[in-house]
């Protein structure tokens, strides 16, 4: 061990950080509506995500009537599934999980967690939080606008999705398409806040090298998308012009009931290399933050530090770099040439390695750990789980030869709710087990977490793991209802009625978190300041919930990395952050006498 | 997509280095009482500010890079793409805009040696000519509309609507910045206190010039 005399003059920060200027408003409306406090940010993200992601899980809900029991209900019809397929895709991938885990968790987690009072530039914060807001008010409305939503899948494909008989090409698609332009501008001004407080504004002794890797995750991930969110904008642009203004970026000549129409020339796999540019790193933005925040659960949990911790940051820097050029993996069946795709099926299975290596440091952080089977452990067991499996039918869609026949069938759909939607989800859910009581200072029903987890984690392998199946058997995406088709078994229709049922299952279960939510809010068991006797900076605050401006009088000290679980010799099991060597040899000496 | 991919791997890859490079001396597991040596600080001189000039221009730069991407693959995917000619009034419009750039970059000296009357005057002479380049675009557009140039009548015409429009709205939203400084300006702020924020109007500025370079020489030669 390096230890040496403390000399707080010798001390070099890793950024010279002055104290900063908080705004203190004193009305309530200055507090909490108009809030530049990031923890305050961070709430108001992880509220309007949720709520819009209830709105998409009732369309799922509503799919699934169709899907299982069709024509017992006919509360939708053709036009109207199309559109929830669609709108249900939209707003989970961008408004629920990118929101929830940057806005919300980075919001809350990075000036915590790296010992900064805010973000570093808290006005543009607020402002970032309120252009999401009303993006998802355009998004809403969209459900009103003649016509109905958006209809064209969550992909937004030309010609397709600007076509007249498409649901929602009236003028779902044009709210749709301004409500991405004002979440991604917001999401911008979020995503300097967070880069430039990773970068500037770290505590002294904070070294990149010691950052939590729950800030490495989300800090990555949000560099990826600073940089590929701009594709869907220029994409979202050129058809707004398509469709209001007559160009023809994406659209070709089409014949239509004998008449030719306005556009031509144009390419709709521009669009489609444009989309999936944004489209694929936007797989890792929401997997960084959950392998980020896996890693530190599964740490704190099993009492151990995490294994090969510089390994999982290159791990994650690789992931960062490698998934900008991937995109066309998922464009095989566009008519690209197939020397196209094979390198692109290289760079796909190359990606696997540094994801595998995640992969295998989980495991060996649990293997031997001191495991605690608390609620966000059990979350972070279930996403290694749900993740590994997800991953494995990755490596069949990566390949060109298996991908064709199995596109646009149940077994991507099953892919990528196990690997993109589900793992993320656990996560989520994880982390709000974890870190609620910090936010709230009460802990969470330790009863309903672990119901809401086996109902969840179980419930969703019988909705996603029979779609693999049916998509072997070939069973198209995207149908409203299948007829009479002689290549599907009957069995499927009792699959689709097993995977309903578990549906609504499931959907019941997160009603049980959201009362646990509430009724935590006021009845949880108090959990003082460090409940999962956790190291890293955010149990160490003064107050909890921490006020603004988060540390009390003075910034900590960091001595360490947030791993120092279990160190031989020392009398705890937890060493945090900023607690300095010769107070631990203090503390193990006071308890050997 | 070649253009956007070659810069953004080189980006990422440069990124990815910086942020990876001091990892492998590091041994995080070890705590120590004394910082060991200078090779955690950070470099002298990276501000906030800086750094996030820096990754807001990384974020337009990807926006402008895919757009020109996407430029020439639709050029090259139908035969239907028929160049615009060049109005004179662009060249005009260049000076006006490389007037401004310079005018800041005095503004900027001034501010850094506390000579007020530069600041002052190259503060107004960069705003008046930035205004006449964005004046000057929507007059080329107006032009190019009257000799029936629709942006709908050929993907060559959108693209220079969309990409004219989509750099002028850069510009206007540093003219807000510039607004903000000149109106400080007039509370009576020193020079000294102007200093890092016009360091950083003007370095945006810069970069707004050689994407209009890029641009220009876009139409010319595309």
């Amino acid at each position: 061990m390096g230890e040496r005399e403390y000399d707080a003059g010798a001390y070099v920060p890793p950024a010279e950080t002055e104290e900063m200027e908080l705004v203190h408003p004193k009305t309530f409306i200055g507090k909490y509506i108009w809030s530049q406090d990031a923890k305050v940010i961070a709430i108001q993200y992880g509220v309007t995500a949720t709520a819009i992601g209830l709105v998409a899980l009732v369309l799922s809900l509503l799919m699934r009537l169709q899907l299982g029991f069709p024509n017992a209900f006919s509360l939708i019809d053709p036009g109207e599934y199309l559109q929830y397929v669609s709108m249900h895709g939209m707003i989970m991938v961008v408004y629920l999980l990118t929101a929830i885990f940057l806005g919300g968790f980075g919001n809350y987690l990075i000036p915590l967690m790296c010992g900064a009072r805010d973000m570093v530039f808290p006005y543009l914060n607020m402002l970032s939080f309120w252009f999401y807001f009303a993006s998802v008010l355009i998004l809403v409305a969209g459900f009103f606008v003649p016509g109905g939503s958006m209809g064209a899948g969550w992909t937004l494909y030309p010609p397709q999705s600007i076509s007249e008989g498409t649901p929602g090409s009236e003028a779902g698609i044009v709210v749709m398409l301004l409500s991405l332009a004002v979440f991604i501008a917001g999401f911008t001004m979020g995503g300097l806040n967070y880069v430039v407080t990773v970068l500037q504004a770290r505590a002294r002794g904070m070294t990149l090298m010691r950052l939590p890797l729950t800030i490495w995750g989300i800090f990555m991930a949000t560099v990826m998308a600073l940089l590929a969110f701009p594709a869907l904008f220029v994409a979202a642009l050129m058809m707004l012009c398509d469709r209001l203004l007559g160009t023809s970026f994406f659209m070709p000549e089409m014949l239509s009931m004998g008449e030719t129409s306005d556009h031509g020339g144009g390419s709709p796999i521009l669009f489609q290399h444009l989309f999936w540019f944004f489209g694929h790193p936007e797989v890792y933005i929401v997997a960084l933050p959950a392998f980020g925040i896996v890693s530190d659960l599964l740490a704190c949990h099993a009492r151990k530090n995490i294994f090969g911790y510089r390994m999982m940051v290159w791990a994650i820097v690789i992931i960062g770099v490698l998934s900008f050029v991937v995109w066309a993996h998922h464009m095989y069946v566009s008519g690209m040439n197939p020397y196209f795709g094979f390198l692109f099926a290289i760079t796909t299975l190359i990606i696997a390695v540094p994801t595998a290596i995640k992969v295998y440091n989980w495991i060996l952080t649990l293997w031997r750990g001191n495991i605690r089977l608390t609620v966000p452990m059990l979350f972070a067991i279930g996403f290694i789980f749900t993740f590994v499996n997800g991953g494995l039918s990755g490596l069949f869609l990566g390949n060109v030869t298996v991908d064709v026949p199995l596109s646009d069938t149940y077994f991507v759909v099953g892919h990528f709710h196990m690997v993109m939607a589900v793992a993320p989800v656990l996560v989520i859910f994880g982390a709000i087990y974890h870190w609620y009581p910090k936010m709230t200072g009460r802990m969470l029903n330790d009863t309903l977490g672990k119901v809401h987890f086996w109902i969840t984690f179980l419930g969703t392998y019988v909705i996603y793991y029979p779609m693999h199946f049916m998509g072997l058997e070939g069973v198209p995406r995207r149908y409203y209802a299948y007829g009479e088709t002689t290549f599907i078994s009957d069995s499927v229709q009792t699959l689709n009625v097993v995977i309903s049922i578990a549906a609504f299952i499931v959907a019941l279960a997160q009603v049980l978190f959201i009362i646990n939510l509430v009724w935590s809010y006021y009845r949880g068991r108090e959990a003082g300041p460090n409940p999962w006797r956790a190291t890293t900076l955010e149990w160490q605050t003064e107050h909890t919930p921490p006020r603004h401006g988060n540390f009390g009088p003075t910034l900590p000290l960091v001595y360490r990395w947030p791993y120092d679980y279990s160190v031989p010799g020392s009398g705890d099991d937890f060493i945090p952050q900023n607690v300095a060597p010769q107070d631990t040899k203090k503390q193990a000496a006071e308890d050997r006498s | 997509m070649t253009v956007s991919l070659v810069f953004l791997t080189l980006l990422m890859v440069t990124f990815g280095g910086w942020l990876v490079w001091p990892s492998f001396n590091a041994r995080p597991w070890e705590s120590q009482a004394v910082a060991e040596g200078p090779a955690v600080t950070q470099p002298e001189g990276m501000t906030a500010g800086r750094v996030g000039l820096v990754v807001f221009l990384a974020v337009v730069t990807s926006l402008f890079a895919l757009t020109i991407s996407a430029y020439m693959m639709r050029m090259e995917i139908s035969g239907d793409w028929r160049p615009l000619p060049v109005p004179g009034l662009l060249w005009f419009n260049t000076g006006a805009l490389l007037l401004g750039s310079l005018a800041l970059q005095w503004a900027w000296n001034g501010a850094q040696q506390g000579d007020d009357f530069a600041l002052e005057k190259g503060l107004l002479v960069g705003g008046v000519g930035t205004w006449a380049f964005v004046l000057g675009q929507l007059v080329v557009w107006y032009q190019l509309i009257a000799a029936g140039y629709y942006m709908a009548s050929n993907p060559a015409n959108a693209f220079f609507y969309l990409l004219t429009a989509l750099h002028g709205l850069h510009l206007l939203g540093g003219l807000v910045v510039w607004a903000r400084l000149l109106v400080r300006r007039h509370q009576g702020a020193a020079p000294v206190a102007l200093c890092s924020r016009m360091e950083l109007c003007t370095l945006y500025w810069h970069y707004l010039l050689v994407i209009w370079f890029i641009l220009f020489g876009l139409l010319l030669f595309g």
